[in-house]
């Protein structure tokens, strides 16, 4: 690999925009089959990148920035991304896989599991971003918890608890509950000794025994140990409340920053926060997020982006920086924030599929032909892509 | 009339049944093993493929249980990757209503049936115990009697969420800019004993619309259940008398919720042996018996009977004097073939008495007593006795178990498919795309 920034890309629908629906090019009639998300993710590996993520939430789609009426002008309706990152996995062969779970209505156990087979059925190419579901309307379909008044806001108050503060803190329970759950089972466990009939070594089983504030899991897992030891887990975070939890936690965190200084004040605040953790002697990727509206020209890349806009009806807003223009720009601006600290990025598609082989062709061919981007892939699972060694196991002897 | 058989792929499970030692046997954990028995029930035309399952690693006298085979996968994650290798088997999972959520699971198998283009399918369990509860955050707090009143609201539930997207609610009508036709799509509310929920459901409806239910308790009110909810029931009656009884009584049930007897598949497991004739078969399903219950694995079934420890025991010895420990049973957790022992004195006694007059070592009679094969024989007497339970109802088909994996339904699927289908009893071909197509419901 070259000293160049890893580059990933955001799935989400037919894109990012609210209007990319509507272009004559889109199949939004499509998003609920599974050829949809398997062409998509085969364009990424063709661009050979390091992974795709699938964004997901326990809801129906809902964006923020850019409000709807009713919902009724927007794609709605949305598939498991645990799932779909499954289905997808036996027909890929090289790109990490990430979907989206939320801890805070969910089983660890459960999801444990399901990304440990992740891993096995795309043999170690499986990661795992992890979100809060700090949402009236996903607790409400759930109805099992008092979350109290969790506000985003609140998560920008490093000094003083809060409910979201809270969901974070849970969050980093739930993702060392995940942890152990995956090395619950050292590497040989499976013996199949014919002589004594013993098919495990139970000594190299492991009760996890986590006792939390807010659960207690006794373990072992049922599943056993998957290819990567560890598969990858991600978190999204603008404000210090997540960037401990990625601190705590993650091996890649998103952030979104919106100019160089930005980027190498953020990327400084993180590595501050996995020092206090302890964790400077491991790897924690930052990735910076971008949405791109790209095309040949600066000039046909505002008109496609204008388009967009005038069928929302509106000017499009986001968490993450909004680049129009072309795959050289959008990377000269990429190495200027690499060389701040971003050890990679994670582009976000305005419209799907004009700006994903924008990324695929025109960032990805634009970085490899100033030698800073892979001619193939280097390694056989997501780890080995992010120069992260298959770890030690914390129970083995 | 001639009744058509239905037939599906168990992937081997985490007992004895299974036969890991075998030269033959593979990894029970690697997805190529799935697609191996996946693809082999796709080619033989199989209705579809089964996952059961089981959320605590089973324990027996305080120890985790390391005889038999240990480690499965996630169910979901497993039948969504084994969606991309087939095109037409059915997909079916063991998903339990004690330690899950009606939204999440109602989306999982909504999505699931998507990405299978229409061939989930849900097996509901109602495993309840405190032991398994303990990996649980929301853990084991469920009493015994109420598992079927939560399990019956927990599926009626999760198909209200499903069912909240009825199918015409996408416009998808770019011109105007109207993807969703209906602003309040997906919305449900639902206030039980169990379940206080509302919301907008996230998955638009499926091609099967609901996924095939499936049903696997054999209690009264399992069987109550399964006739006032399931499109199938997984049972242990695969003999012909039983078979029948078991059949008639659940199909008996069905009037009653307006159901008619096709609504209801009854499909016992099934074990099988094959050989190139009767007699070859015979002897290799004694070696199957003595390779699925050596000494020690006879020592821990009986134990599970005596609810004692009886380490100190030889296998190739007789059965202890003592009778089995009365009371709760506490020595095996984590599997549910415990509670098949109803009665364990009356059980001892009868065991005591076969080995007595057989002059039976435990293990001897462990083997005899236990889960001996359902099926026995050449291809021909196999496919001849599978029709004859079929067309004499005592089942309408069978979820085969085979003993070895990956590649243990190959023999039955070359040899014993082509000759059901000589007798016209069995399809050639798929007639349609879905689950709910190949089995009729
Ligand atoms: C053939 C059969 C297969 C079963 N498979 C499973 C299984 O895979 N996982 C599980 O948790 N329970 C399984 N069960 C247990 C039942 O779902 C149910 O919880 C148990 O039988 C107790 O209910 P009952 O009293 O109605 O029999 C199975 C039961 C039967 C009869």
């Amino acid at each position: 690999m070259t000293s160049g920034p890893h580059l990933a890309v955001a799935l989400d629908g037919v894109g990012w925009h609210p209007a990319a629906w509507r272009l004559p090019e889109a199949r939004p009639e499509q998003v609920l089959t599974a050829g949809f998300w398997l062409d998509q993710a085969v364009e990424a590996q063709r661009g050979l990148l390091d992974f795709v993520t699938l964004e997901d939430t326990l809801a129906l789609q809902d964006d923020p920035f850019n409000p709807s009426t009713d919902g009724t002008d927007r794609v709605q309706g949305r598939l498991d991304s645990v799932l779909v990152a499954a289905r997808i996995a036996p027909a890929t062969e090289h790109i990490g896989i990430i979907p989206t779970a939320v801890a805070t209505h969910t089983e660890p156990f459960h999801l444990s599991k399901a990304i440990a087979t992740l891993d096995y059925v795309s043999t170690g190419r499986a990661g795992v971003r992890v979100r809060i579901g700090w949402t009236p309307q996903e607790n409400a379909h759930f109805g099992r918890r008092d979350i109290g008044t969790p506000r985003l806001a609140d998560a920008h108050l490093g000094d003083q608890r809060s409910d979201i503060a809270d969901l974070f803190d849970e969050t980093a329970d739930y993702v060392e509950v995940l942890r152990r759950l995956w090395d619950s089972w050292e590497d040989d466990a499976e013996i199949r000794d014919v002589a004594t009939g013993r098919f495990v070594d139970r000594d190299r089983l492991h009760y996890i025994d986590f006792e939390g504030r807010w659960f207690s899991v006794k373990g072992p897992s049922i599943t056993p140990r998957p290819p990567q030891g560890q598969p990858v887990v991600a978190t999204l975070s603008h404000a210090i409340v997540p960037n401990r939890l990625a601190a705590r936690s993650a091996d890649v965190v998103f952030v979104t920053p919106t100019d160089r200084a930005d980027a190498a004040r953020t990327v400084a605040e993180i590595r501050d926060e996995q020092a206090k953790a302890g964790r400077e002697q491991e790897t924690l990727h930052v990735f910076g997020d971008v949405v791109v509206f790209l095309d040949g020209t600066t000039a046909t890349a505002r008109d496609h982006k204008k388009r967009l806009d005038d069928l929302a009806g509106a000017e499009y807003r986001s968490d993450a920086h909004v680049f129009t223009g072309t795959p050289g720009d959008l990377v000269d601006l990429l190495l200027d924030w690499h060389a701040a600290g971003l050890s990679g990025f994670r582009l976000r598609p305005g419209a799907v599929p004009h700006d994903l082989t924008g990324i695929t062709r025109g960032v990805a061919g634009e970085l490899r032909s100033r030698g800073l981007f892979r001619n193939a892939y280097e390694a056989d699972t997501l780890r080995g892509l992010l120069g992260l060694s298959r770890p030690a196991n914390r129970y083995a002897a | 009339m001639t009744k058509q058989i239905h037939l599906a792929a168990h992937f081997p499970g985490v007992n004895n049944t299974t036969v890991w030692s075998d030269p033959e046997a593979g990894s029970h954990i690697e997805f190529s093993s799935f697609v191996k028995l996946a693809r082999t029930a796709e080619r033989a035309k199989f209705d579809f493929f089964f996952l059961a399952e089981g959320l605590r690693l089973r324990e027996q006298g305080g120890e985790i249980y390391d005889l038999d085979v240990v480690g499965r996968p996630d169910t979901f994650t497993v039948l969504a990757a084994l969606a991309a290798v087939t095109s037409k088997l059915g997909l079916a999972g063991t998903i339990n209503s004690t330690f899950n959520e009606p939204f999440e699971v109602a989306r999982q198998f909504a999505s699931l049936d998507h990405l299978s283009a229409g061939r989930a399918a849900w097996n509901v369990v109602t495993s309840w115990d405190a032991f398994t509860g303990e990996n649980f955050r929301r853990g084991g707090f469920l009493p015994q009697d109420q598992r079927y009143a939560r399990a019956k609201t927990f599926l009626s539930t999760a198909l209200e969420l499903i069912d909240s997207w009825r199918g015409d609610e996408l416009a998808v009508d770019k011109a105007h800019g109207v993807f969703l036709r209906d602003p309040d799509a997906g919305s449900f509310a639902h206030r039980d004993d169990h379940f206080h929920i509302s919301g907008r459901f996230p998955v638009p409806r499926s091609p099967q619309g609901r996924p095939v239910i499936l049903q696997a308790g054999d209690s009264d009110e399992g069987r109550e259940f399964a006739a006032s909810s399931a499109d199938a029931i997984f049972s242990r009656h695969g003999t012909l008398e039983a078979g029948q009884a078991f059949y008639a009584d659940v199909k008996g049930r069905l009037a009653k919720y307006g159901r008619t007897h096709e609504q209801l598949k009854v499909l016992p497991a099934a074990t099988f042996v094959l050989g190139d004739t009767d007699a070859d078969a015979q002897e290799r399903a004694d070696v199957v018996r003595h390779q699925q219950v050596s000494g020690a694995t006879a020592i821990k079934l009986l134990e599970q009977l005596w609810n004692a420890d009886l380490s100190g025991y030889d296998p190739d010895g007789p059965l202890p004097d003592f009778d089995p420990v009365d009371g709760e049973n506490t020595i095996a957790r984590g599997r549910a073939s415990v509670r098949m022992h109803r009665d364990p004195l009356a059980t001892a006694q009868e065991w005591r008495g076969i080995a007595e007059s057989k002059n039976l070592s435990i293990r001897e009679l462990v083997i005899q007593v236990t889960g001996r094969q359902n099926f026995i024989g050449s291809a021909a007497t196999v496919a001849e006795r599978i029709n004859e339970l079929v067309q004499a109802d005592a089942a309408d088909g069978f979820i085969l178990v085979p003993h070895v994996t990956p590649g243990g339904l190959d023999e039955f699927a070359d040899t014993v498919v082509p000759l059901l289908q000589e007798r016209g009893v069995f399809r050639t071909e798929y007639g349609g795309d879905t689950l709910r197509d190949h089995l009729g419901v």
